[in-house]
């Protein structure tokens, strides 16, 4: 190897290391961008507290149905439901569910009545992260009941692009 | 024209709770992934989902980009008298879908 060689050598070395930094640094800027502000418990308590207002929320009547151990995040089955004779004057009138970790921490809201029959709502819902998901009901008297599971999931519903 | 699936039994007893089941197609893109120049695709969704029974509101429901791509939704309804059950989907950049299946009750 001659003195040239060697000098076009480490140039190019020096080269490609420098592009590669700059392209890092130039991916994580984009990717810091992208990435939106996930939801925290805080804003899931104020997400719940925008539907509940001042009233008490209690533990039970509704129950949540899911699986513990998610292998794909991108569609898990979820149902809800909740004990009532579902009559003109006891029924439930809403059923809202919210994730902890999510980007959003509302997955749906629901309005029922008295001819629904039976106060049950399946969906598939996306997840971000081993989380945390909160149902509440609200009955027709105006109380709020409320149920919640942990969830372990192992592929996130994708944030990132494909 | 997003595709449309119903399942809701054709015939059924007066004061029966029927399941009534809905399958819509669409991407539900939840406005939080980026494209691959690193720019966020913009959200695109169907926020209101609404079930009529002969022109009554039985069930609605608003839906939020947690919910999976071509959203499911399960529910119940009483069936009281024979007709026709509406079902609407409303979304982002205008999305509309109708669909609508009838009931003998008896």
């Amino acid at each position: 190897m001659t003195d040239d060689e060697g000098v076009v050598q480490r140039t190019r070395r020096r080269f490609l290391v420098e592009t590669a930094a700059l392209a890092g640094a130039a991916g994580m800027g984009l990717a810091l961008d992208a990435a939106p502000a996930p939801a925290t418990p805080a804003s899931m308590r104020a997400a719940i507290r925008k539907v509940v207002g001042e009233a008490p929320l209690n533990k039970g009547k509704l129950k949540i149905d899911v699986p513990a151990l998610i292998e794909n995040g991108n569609a898990v089955p979820l149902t809800v439901s909740c004990e009532s004779p579902m009559t003109e004057s006891d029924h439930v009138k809403a059923i809202h569910v919210f994730t902890e970790k999510n980007p959003q921490p509302n997955v749906i809201g629901a309005q029922l009545g008295p001819r629904a029959g039976r106060a049950s709502v399946s969906t598939r819902i996306r997840l971000a992260d081993t989380q945390k998901i909160v149902a509440l009901a609200q009955m027709s008297d105006g109380s709020f009941w409320s149920d919640e599971v942990e969830v372990v999931v192992t592929l996130a519903a994708c944030l990132e692009g494909t | 024209m997003a595709r449309a699936l119903i399942n809701a039994p054709a015939k059924a007893k007066r004061g029966e709770v029927i399941e009534i089941k809905t399958l819509i197609s669409h991407v539900m893109e939840t406005g939080f992934r980026p494209d691959n120049t690193g720019r966020p695709i913009p959200r695109d969704i169907i926020t209101d989902f609404i079930c009529k029974y002969n022109g009554e509101e039985v069930f609605r429901a608003e839906l939020f980009p947690a919910i999976a791509a071509n959203p499911f939704l399960t529910f119940f309804t009483v069936a009281t008298e024979s007709g026709t059950l509406n079902f609407e989907w409303t979304g982002d950049n205008g999305f509309s879908a109708t669909e609508s299946v009838n009931i003998t009750v008896e």
